[in-house]
């Protein structure tokens, strides 16, 4: 609260973005977590709450005749514009907010997590997180088998800090060969599981690059290739794919990192796809913003900047290249390693969108969770970092999660009833990923969410997300569907991609379709579940009504025995439903003169 | 037969067909002198009848003694046959060049189409303009139908009848339509029931560089304000362009004798630039490199986009002043042919509710393209991959229909029609087995006797097989103003029409199928709980008598 240099100020102006004649007016409040406007208009006081975790920018512009500006820009693409008409007190907003919306360097327990309903049962939120287990995903997926074992190895982050306690690897690689590995990659990051498929068993591993600088070569890290190749017992070779462009990972090199040989490899075959570096991702996102959140532009100047911004190239590279890793799996039955420079991004990218691709699992709600807490943040992707949680290096920030999830947003385009899930689904994952208010993604790594104790202090996202599943669901998707089966086989002509409008102009609700063909769906499928139940009753109410005419006496006092199983929520039917009886029951005893 | 002479060849065998999404099939070509047909022996493949009107372009290649030809036709589809023999193959490919360009209106198709199915309802006497004065006269008397124009003397390419103000007599609507381009002057297009405002359309004025003006035109259209009102003059060509054309004649209204309007400059572009556009951007949707840069880079270029975003604009801008401003608004920009009636037609969209059913939106084209004389022979005669020097072929009315999609879109569940329709209405104006797109005005129409010597579109729409066949299972009647974005992050690419050939569109038809299946999965479990509730009714009321001592 000490942070707070104003709490309230009065006759604030908010202006809307499309339309910049108009302006509500209201008070502004700071509180310790959110900023809080209420519009004076007495009959609605609609309100606008901005939690400071998501705010990105504060900008106080210059003072005019009318007040003094200040823009906040926040992480979810929404853009606020008060004007508020004292500059002292602009002031005074904007030093409060700068210092909430970025606690300092190392200071987690500031995070909204750690304050987020606090006082709710110990207990059931430590059982909450128990909701997603890693441990019955490998084995959904059929490990530990005859040919990958859990390995202890990391189980202290000694070996590799970066990665999670419990990791799979081949069989036949021994201790001495994973620690001989792990000491000739970058901070440890050894080749390890991360997607298997049981039916072929080929795999996708995941590590960091290899230091093997200009001619440096390691043993035991060929011995661990070696190894994982063999636990393919179907293929003799397999693919090592490193994610960056060529030029990239040549330069890493002269720092005594790079690539491997394909010559001290036995039975590898190397493949460079050139995804680009955070930096470059994180100015092609600006660019981007900047014509999406422009003042009206023409077709040509967005189009232009789309073009320029270079994201949908980007996009298409990720997708791309997981299509190469899906396909090898798949078609090839190959194993492939896939690595960047030291396996966190791009890397966590690419195995993420080759698992959606080729697993029906991931394209469910829980299955998506379980990806994301795989591949993301149990292999430490750097979250605090890239999503700028804390008041940190600017340079290290970058919408990597971002892209994957986009990726995601253009498969579900191409295959609408593929997925379980719907785009609402991926913007929430998407805002929390920044919000801070749940504590999956706080810290760069488990190593550190566990010393935080997230699991004890804060809440997990996923139960609140399976709670609310009924928001996020698909009404197109069906189990049994052509397109849910099997692997998904996108087009990826540039003409496929789309700008994901409904994210990156997601406050702009004047830009979106004034109806939404889900929501109406949905609606649709609420009133059809009411009407089987309603068609059950119906019909076990006939059926009794015929008993009555033959002289059967059933027996009243019980519900029909669909109803016995309905929860709360179904409880106002079963009134009603008793009402029905009731009054039937009445005409039978006392038949009107 | 007069066709014969220009078959050559009528007949091969052993022809092989390549086209999009589809088996290549092996069978034989004939050639009729209105279809390319391709036929093979087996029964489960589909045969290919194409109308010779719908190719656009050909290609001929040869590799040793096997000829291929690659037909491009209007509608954007690319297909390729492989004929064996050099000679087959030349006779084939000049024949079709020729039969797919006859420029003899009565070698048209249209004219020897009989109906292989039963016509319900005439659609020449669907849309007639007495029918729609009816609807008129029954929410204001201030209109009256003239027919000042029943042998089309005053204006060549308006109907013989009119809605004008009542208090103009015929005499004045000869002396405005001297003083308007083409003879086009201001008629009645669309009467706003909410507020009685109108939107009014016409050619540009024949001010001419010396600013003659004339006293029935000011008068014509003074005569729909109401008093102490102002109207809008939407113009939409930009204020250069409409100066430029005072140099030829035309012009525009000045302040000066227009004091009761307000004059806003739109920038819809010419016909001829509009032409450029589709073929720059077919080009780009069929573009074999698989760089994004190049894509975009060519999507923005073709500018095709941005005309659609223009005239949603301008549509949004005539809508609001008559909704929203309470103003009454004529349209016009040169002839009063195209842009003009992409504007007044999309602000009806826009404003009412009927035009957004099937019938409303036939009648809405009946009213506002064929009668209003829009040139769909002259403007359709060529599609994007025509090699023949355009002259006045302008995809006018596919960007009305891209952004009645566009509106669509961002509106599913307030069109009665799905896609499909306008995919099938863009189909048509190129190529047809039915009249009603032959000729370009009212007049020429009639004139070649069309009604009697040809079947309508709306016969074969309006028959409810195909009716089902084109609605929108998500429409639920909206009976209010709808207003588009017309960001540019809001209007889309038309897949329907312009990546319909070059991506499969299975995985959305199929969730299209899914949708369907949900509703009507719906519709049925209504239907039994309300039989059920019924039952359970009378149940109720026997009752009573059954259990009485």
């Amino acid at each position: 609260m000490e942070h707070i240099r104003l709490p309230k100020v009065e006759n604030v102006r908010l202006i809307d973005k499309i339309s910049s004649r108009r302006a509500s007016v209201g008070t502004l409040y700071l509180t310790a977590t959110h900023t809080i406007f209420v519009e004076n208009e007495t009959e609605i006081r609609t309100e606008t709450w901005v939690l400071h975790s998501l705010v990105c920018s504060v900008e106080k512009q210059a003072t005019t005749t009318t007040g003094s500006p200040l823009l906040v820009h926040c992480k979810n693409y929404q853009a606020l514009r008060f004007i508020i008409p004292q500059e002292r007190d602009c002031h005074d907003v904007h030093v409060s907010l700068l210092r909430l919306s970025r606690p300092g360097a190392q200071r987690y327990e500031e995070l909204y997590c750690f304050s987020f309903h606090s006082n709710s049962d110990k207990e059931v939120r430590g059982q909450a997180w128990d909701f997603l287990s890693l441990k019955d995903e490998y084995s959904r997926m059929g490990v530990p088998n005859h040919l990958w074992i859990l390995s202890p190895v990391n189980r202290d982050y000694k070996v590799s800090d970066t990665y999670p306690a419990e990791l799979y690897v081949p069989k036949s690689a021994t201790h001495p060969v994973i620690v001989g590995s792990s000491k000739f990659r970058s901070r440890g990051r050894f080749p390890t599981l991360s997607y298997y498929c049981k039916e072929n068993h080929a795999a996708i591993c995941r590590s960091s690059q290899p230091l093997s600088g200009f001619s440096a070569r390691c043993l035991e890290d060929e011995q661990m290739l070696e190894a994982i190749v063999r636990s393919n017992p179907r293929s003799d070779f397999m693919y090592v794919v490193d994610t960056r462009p060529k030029l990239n990972a040549i330069a890493n090199r002269a720092a005594g990192k790079g690539y491997e040989n394909e010559d001290n490899y036995s039975n590898i075959k190397f493949q460079f796809i050139g995804i680009e570096n955070i930096h470059v991702m994180r100015n092609s996102l600006q660019k981007m913003l900047e014509v999406s959140e422009a003042w009206s532009p023409s077709m040509s100047e967005f189009l232009e900047g789309l073009e320029s911004s270079g994201w949908l190239k980007h996009i298409k590279a990720v997708l791309d290249a997981g299509i190469f890793i899906a396909k090898a799996v798949a078609e090839d039955g190959v194993s492939v390693l896939v690595h960047c420079s030291d396996g966190w991004d791009r890397t966590a990218q690419v195995c993420s969108v080759a698992s959606v691709l080729l697993d029906p699992y991931y394209r469910t709600l829980k299955g998506l969770m379980v990806l994301i807490e795989r591949d993301w943040v149990s292999f430490g992707h750097k979250f605090s970092h890239r999503y700028n949680h804390l008041d940190g290096d600017p340079k290290e920030v970058s919408p990597v999660i971002d892209q994957f999830l986009e990726c995601v947003w253009q498969l579900s385009e191409q295959f609408p009833c593929a997925f379980e899930y719907n785009e609402r689904f991926l913007i929430t994952i998407h805002n929390h990923i920044y919000s801070c208010q749940y504590g999956n993604f706080i810290g760069n790594n488990q190593k550190e969410r566990t010393e935080l104790r997230h699991q004890e202090k804060t809440h997990s996202l996923w139960t609140y997300l399976w709670e609310n599943r009924t928001d996020h669901i698909n009404p197109l998707y069906r189990p049994d569907h052509s397109q849910t089966q099997g692997v998904l086989r996108p087009v990826t002509a540039p003409y496929c991609f789309k700008f994901w409008r409904a994210l990156y102009n997601r406050f702009d609700r004047g830009m979106h379709p004034r109806q939404s063909v889900i929501d109406y769906l949905m609606a649709i499928r609420e009133e059809t579940q009411q009407l089987e139940e309603q068609l059950v009753s119906h019909e076990e109410v006939r059926q009794d009504r015929r008993a009555d005419d033959i002289g059967y006496v059933p027996n009243h006092t019980l519900f029909p025995i669909s109803c016995t199983t309905f929860d709360q929520d179904h409880l106002i039917e079963v009134a009603v439903l008793v009402l029905v009886f009731f009054l039937i029951l009445c005409s039978v005893i006392h038949p009107r003169k | 037969m007069e066709f014969a002479e220009l078959i050559k060849t009528p007949r091969v065998d052993g022809v092989v067909l390549r086209r999009p999404f589809l088996p290549t099939v092996e069978g034989t070509l004939c050639l009729t002198g209105h279809h390319l047909i391709l036929s093979s022996r087996q029964d489960n493949t589909e045969e290919l009848w194409l109308l010779h009107a719908n190719i656009d372009a050909i290609e001929k290649r040869f590799v040793g003694s096997l000829g291929t030809i690659i037909v491009k036709c209007k509608d954007l589809r690319v297909i390729q046959l492989d004929i064996p023999g050099m000679e087959e193959c030349l006779n084939i490919a000049s024949s079709i060049e020729v039969l797919s360009t006859l420029d003899s209106v009565s070698l048209m198709y249209p004219l020897f189409y009989r109906p292989m199915f039963q016509v319900i309802e005439d659609g020449w006497k669907s849309f007639l303009p007495e029918d729609a004065f009816k609807d008129l006269e029954s929410m204001t008397e201030e209109w009256r139908l003239s027919d000042v124009n029943k042998d089309y003397s005053v204006c060549s390419s308006y109907p013989p009848l009119v809605a004008v103000p009542k208090d103009v007599d015929d005499d004045t609507l000869r002396k405005a339509a001297a003083f308007r381009h083409g003879g086009r002057f201001p008629v009645l297009s669309y009467y706003h029931k909410k507020n009685g405002m109108v939107m009014m359309r016409s050619g540009q004025p024949l001010t001419g560089t010396n600013g003659r003006r004339c006293k029935e035109d000011e008068k014509l259209i003074n005569a729909t304000l109401r008093a102490g009102k102002r109207g809008y003059i939407i113009d939409t060509r930009t204020v250069s362009v409409a100066q430029q054309a005072k140099a030829r004649g035309g012009g525009f209204e000045s302040e000066a004798n227009y004091p009761q309007w307000r004059r806003i400059h739109k920038a819809i572009e010419r016909s001829s630039i509009l032409q450029e556009s589709l073929i720059k951007l077919v080009e780009a949707c069929n573009d074999q490199s698989h760089s994004m840069d190049r894509w975009l880079s060519k999507l923005e270029a073709s500018n095709w986009q941005t005309h659609v975003k223009e005239i949603l604009t301008t549509a949004c801008l005539a809508a609001q002043c008559i909704d929203r401003e309470g103003a009454s608004v004529l349209v016009h920009g040169t002839e009063g042919t195209d842009s003009t009636l992409q504007v007044t037609s999309l602000a009806q969209i826009i404003l009412d509710p009927a035009c957004r059913t099937i019938q409303g939106f036939q009648a809405l084209v009946e009213r506002e393209w064929l009668q209003a004389g829009h040139p769909f022979q002259q403007r359709c005669s060529q599609s994007a991959y025509s090699n023949s020097k355009p002259r006045c072929e302008a995809p006018v009315f596919l960007l009305f229909l891209d952004c009645v999609w566009q509106i669509l879109r961002q509106f599913p569940c307030s069109f009665q029609f799905s896609q499909h329709f306008l995919v099938l209405l863009f189909e048509h104006t190129y190529a047809s087995q039915f009249g009603t797109f032959m000729g370009n005005s009212a007049s020429e129409r009639s004139k070649l006797n069309l009604s009697q010597k040809t079947v309508s579109l709306w016969s074969w729409v309006n028959r409810p097989q195909e009716v089902e066949r084109l609605s929108n299972p998500l429409y639920e009647a909206n009976c209010l103003v709808i207003w588009p974005s017309v960001a540019p992050q809001s209007l889309l690419l038309w897949e329907g029409v312009f990546l319909r050939w070059k991506r499969s569109s299975r995985c959305l038809d199929e969730a299209y199928d899914e949708m369907v299946h949900i509703i009507q999965y719906n519709k049925e479990l209504q239907n039994k709980v309300n039989n059920l509730r019924r039952q359970l009714a009378q149940l109720e009321t026997e009752e009573p008598l059954l259990q009485t001592p």
